[in-house]
């Protein structure tokens, strides 16, 4: 018997309270159908006694305290999955956006997922080369990690991120998947990544989730779950290794602040709700392999720092849960290189483990590390030359800027479509830090220096 | 749906706080089971009308009027053997056999006890019938790991006649082993495992002045920042700073009998990683694999945050009840951060008055509770045993003025400052050497000198001068450039160049210099000073510093690290005699 609960006693921005309710779960999705037809969604995110505070997805313009019906469908919101998804489109809550009608489920998902145990979770080590020399050496991906991209308005993320899935070998052959899930961007930018899978020829493995600028503020909070949901579907049901880009994570987290504080919430650090951080967490840790398990999800969000303050509260949370940062620096932007990668505060946690012998090649961390090290050096340089000229350097500090000169628009620039193989990045390194005297080089061992040294 | 008097229920669900109502017999603190799925919660506020609980799993799908079923005691962990070696969520529930009756993923209300009843233990029973026994005395023994003895003590608060002693043999942990005759008439059973409180501290005997360090083998803390045994050091840092591994590092090489490494609110693969690595190192004093001696309480990220608020609690309540056998146990606690933050979005859940920055008023007094459970105690059974904690802080926006790590300052009397600018350069272990302090450097400075010669104090205090000195030296250096200064200032900006690279970045991951033993870091300081030393007579005599630098010393020494030690071939008389002669052939080219 289908129960409806005529009326609500309270509105209240995107929250509406039902009254007179019995036996309604927390976390219960709900339908609400309106008296001129029309159809809301929404969650229940609160009960107190026989009241029922429920979040309204599509907003709560035109409902009255007497226009409504209420239907609770007793369970949280699910996500309908097969493998037909590959392909297709749906909305920011999951619901098919392509015109191609539902999907025949095989299994159906609450959206929230479950928590790997760590017990059970496979240590990520293999990486996947990006062809992109600035994140290959320096900040190299792992399959199964979680490794966002801070950048800033007008920056090119998303040519990087775009490049990145066109040249980046995910699976070994066939099993790859990718999961896009467009939180409040433009239209233009989800058009701009539809084309580019479409470049890649791989149109018929990626899944959308699609929560554009125009549309509702509570579905964009839904949007990523959805899109791990299908994510974790495809890697740990059906063996794909799937890559999840998420853009634009600082939407999301607006979002939040935005619902948080419509509740009466006590905020946080400039407004954003104290929990923040475990809900971000929630998201970012639904990346991974599993033991006994084929597939993999591996996440690159994307998120524009405001500001380009890379100490804001959603750059800040998101750095303290994911596995490492690719940071776009402004600068860089401004004299035009491209990829515009701060090589400095970039960083990847899981590469020790993922390169070296065996891996990627035997000399691969200890020149790393000299890069980050002589890099930093080129900083200092700089700032002394801004002050007394670069003429007036001594020799040593003048090599150190052609090096930084040399790295940054030979090295770290590439071009859109370049593809460099691991090999060829880790030489170009090796030539351009050539350019320092041998003694500089206090992060290599003789044994390396002697053998790809060649000052 | 009708209900009775004595029968609780839930009323209002609020994220993981539910308002129970249907009774007033619930005290602050205590257990209870929250609905059909018997969700474990503890009791934090009590009302006229009901209690207000925090749940600490996932509430969804729980409904109003579902009964909540009161345990009638506050929330406890099991302590006995088998701890060692396991990990466990943050309310001590074993997450392998999780795995094994759950599957991957974890699912909600399970009740798994922490120690495992089926495991039979080989146990020495010390008493025997009419023996008279009290809190503290050890009734048995059992090898829990190869390295460990695992002693099982009288629990505070027993003491009588000990009756139907079984015999030594073989014993599960919820077997009794005897029957203790309370002076209140009634039987206390004494069994190999013993129930908790985790918010009470477990008592002690008293509690003893720190006077010896924690080796780490990590240079930069051992030399500069030591932390006592029995003392609390605070790690903060912004993301990408090495917190993680600087606890990682301390873990594996702390001259601690036990480690509690407690993932607090961090990455699954942390503890994944953690979790596979201790497995396959092995502990240098006796070749057997570390996670022997670990026991890893995990409550990552994503887990749910009323048990991430237990979980330090938890790791402090076991690594107490191995101190109380004597042992020295190091806590590592990443981070301290996420469980305030836990804090803060309970408080906030239970609407009262946020302090600063929204964290809750009673911030200070948790942490400071906290921190109080370490130090070097007699313990009830009479001998000597220690806890100390190390705490990472994770600062919003590597902001060090931000309560969490303001507060936990007042509570560490050790700061290890991590250094965002340090670790853009790979500067690791990315601690910063003018901000970062260690109180405790002074009491400890009489067991330096004593077990490493009476001049180590002073020459440390040496060192540090340089690294000050050159910290001053680098403003004018940033204005004009190093070539202008005096050879004598330019001296100091290459020794602390030397001390930087040379001695204060470690890495972790050389098969070597990942720990350096103190001795060795003695050596080092040593070496470094007779090159400064002779150097400065050069300077003095004008000969310029171009000249002995030109001679290559200056990079060798930069290297020592991986070349002294067992194994590598050269030792202190080695580079002491290089030393030397580079300065006496400069000296006498220019004489």
């Amino acid at each position: 018997m289908r129960i409806e609960y005529t009326g609500t006693s309270e509105l209240s921005g995107s929250l509406m309270v039902v009254g007179g309710v019995l036996g309604v779960g927390y976390d219960e999705f709900a339908e609400i159908t309106l008296k001129d037809g029309g159809r809301r969604h929404g969650r229940v995110i609160a009960i107190d006694g026989n009241r029922a505070v429920i979040q309204v997805f599509e907003g709560t313009r035109g409902i009255s305290l007497e226009n409504s019906r209420t239907h609770f469908t007793g369970e949280p919101l699910k996500l309908a999955l097969s493998t037909e998804i590959l392909g297709r489109v749906f909305d920011g809550v999951g619901r098919p956006a392509d015109g191609l009608g539902e999907i025949f489920p095989k299994e159906r998902r609450d959206i929230n997922g479950s928590v790997i145990n760590p017990v059970s979770r496979k240590y990520p080590r293999e990486c996947i080369y990006t062809g992109i020399s600035a994140i290959d050496a320096t900040a190299t991906l792992i399959r199964g990690q979680k490794l966002p991209v801070f950048s800033g308005a007008g920056m090119k993320h998303n040519e990087l991120a775009a490049q990145m899935v066109r040249q980046a070998k995910i699976g070994d052959g066939s099993n790859f998947a990718i999961v896009f899930a467009a939180m409040g961007v433009k239209n233009d930018v989800a058009d701009f990544f539809r084309k580019s899978f479409e470049d890649a020829g791989a149109i018929g493995r990626v899944v959308m989730f699609l929560n554009l600028a125009s549309d509702p503020i509570i579905e964009r909070i839904i949007t990523p779950r959805c899109a791990l949901t299908a994510a974790e579907y495809l890697a740990f049901t059906h063996g794909y290794h799937v890559l999840v880009i998420m853009t634009d994570m600082s939407s999301y987290c607006e979002a939040l602040r935005e619902f948080s504080s419509s509740k009466g919430e006590i905020p946080s650090r400039k407004g954003f709700p104290s929990y923040m951080y475990s809900d971000l967490a929630s998201i970012y840790e639904r990346a991974g392999q599993i033991h006994g398990m084929k597939g993999s999800v591996t996440q690159v969000p994307i998120l524009t720092m405001p500001n380009d303050d890379i100490s804001h509260p959603i750059p800040d949370l998101t750095g303290y849960i994911t596995e490492g940062q690719i940071v776009l620096s402004r600068e860089m932007e401004l004299s035009g290189i491209y990829p515009p990668i701060s090589i400095l505060s970039s960083l990847s946690r899981l590469m020790k483990d993922g390169i070296g012998e065996g891996f990627t090649r035997e000399d691969h961390a200890e020149l790393s590390n000299q890069l980050f090290a002589s890099y930093s050096r080129v900083q200092d340089a700089r700032s002394l030359a801004s002050v007394i000229g670069e003429d007036e350097l001594s020799p040593t500090d003048k090599k150190y800027i052609e090096f930084g000169r040399r790295l940054e628009n030979a090295y770290i620039r590439q071009d859109i479509n370049e593809n460099r193989t691991i090999t060829q990045t880790l030489d170009m390194a090796w030539e351009i830090l050539s350019l320092l005297p041998r003694e500089e080089l206090d992060r290599v061992g003789d044994k390396m220096l002697d053998k790809y040294y060649k000052g | 749906m009708k209900k009775n008097d004595t029968a609780y229920y839930i009323h209002g669900i609020n994220g993981p706080v539910i308002d129970v109502r249907g009774g007033t017999g619930l005290s602050m603190l205590d257990m209870v089971r929250v609905g059909e799925l018997r969700l474990p919660g503890e009791v934090v506020g009590v009302s006229k009308s009901g209690a207000t609980v925090q749940v600490y799993e996932d509430t969804s799908g729980l409904r109003h009027g579902q009964p909540v079923y009161p345990a009638l005691a506050p929330l406890s962990i099991d302590l006995g053997p088998g701890l060692l070696g396991n990990i466990f969520d943050g309310i001590a529930r074993p997450l392998k056999k999780i795995e094994d009756t759950a599957g991957v993923f974890i699912t909600r209300g399970l009740d798994i006890p922490a120690l495992d009843p089926e495991k039979l233990w080989d146990v020495t029973v010390n008493i025997k019938d009419g023996d008279l026994v009290s809190e503290g005395m050890v009734f048995a023994e059992c090898p829990e790991t190869f390295a460990v003895r695992h002693l099982s003590l009288v629990p505070p608060g027993v003491s009588g006649v000990a009756q139907g002693v079984k015999p030594s043999g073989k014993y599960g942990t919820s077997d009794v082993i005897a029957t203790v005759k309370l002076k209140n008439g009634s039987d206390y059973q004494l069994k190999l495992s013993q129930k908790w409180p985790i918010r009470v501290p477990r008592p002690v005997r008293e509690r003893l002045p720190i006077i010896r360090p924690m080796i780490t083998g990590q240079r930069v803390i051992d030399t500069l920042f030591p932390v006592g045994r029995g003392g609390c050091a605070a790690i903060p840092g912004p993301f990408g700073a090495g917190k993680t591994m600087v606890q990682h590092q301390l873990a594996k090489w702390a001259d601690a009998d036990i480690i509690v490494y407690l993932g607090c609110g961090e990455r699954g693969n942390e503890m994944t990683q953690v979790l596979e690595e201790f497995s396959e190192l092995t502990d240098p004093k006796n070749g057997r694999p570390l996670m022997e001696r670990t026991i890893l309480i995990a409550n990552t990220s994503n887990m749910p945050v009323a048990a991430r608020e237990a979980s330090i609690y938890t790791g402090v309540t076991i690594a107490e009840y191995y101190r109380d056998m004597g042992y020295h146990v190091a806590l590592m606690a990443d981070s301290t951060s996420r469980w305030a933050e836990a804090l803060r979005e309970i408080s906030g859940r239970l609407e009262e008055m946020p302090a600063e920055e929204a964290f809750p008023a009673y911030l200070p007094s948790r942490l400071a509770e906290f921190y109080e459970r370490a130090g070097l105690m007699k313990t009830l059974s009479g001998s000597e045993g220690s806890i100390t904690i190390i705490g990472a802080v994770s600062p919003q926006g590597g902001d060090f003025s931000e309560p969490v790590t303001q507060n936990t300052k007042r509570f560490t009397r050790c700061f290890w400052a991590l250094d965002r600018s340090l670790a853009y350069a790979r500067h690791f272990p990315a601690i910063n050497w003018t901000s970062s302090y260690s109180e405790y450097f002074i009491d400890l400075a009489p067991w330096y000198d004593a077990e490493l010669g009476s001049d180590f104090t002073a020459k440390r205090q040496r060192m540090i001068n340089i690294l000050h000195e050159e910290s001053a030296l680098q403003e004018i250096v940033k204005l004009i450039g190093s070539d202008i200064l005096p050879d004598d200032q330019k001296l100091i900006i290459e020794a602390a160049r030397l001390i930087k690279t040379g001695f204060l970045q470690q890495n972790a991951f050389h098969k070597t210099d990942t720990y350096m033993p103190l001795p060795m870091q003695y050596d080092m300081i040593e070496l470094i000073l007779r090159l400064f030393d002779g150097a400065k007579t050069l300077t003095e005599k004008k000969i310029p510093l171009s000249l002995l630098r030109d001679t290559g010393i200056f990079a060798e020494l930069m290297k020592m690290k991986f070349d002294l030690g067992e194994g590598a071939g050269r030792d202190r008389k080695y580079f002491e005699e290089l030393i030397d002669a580079a300065v006496a052939k400069v000296m006498s080219e220019n004489e």
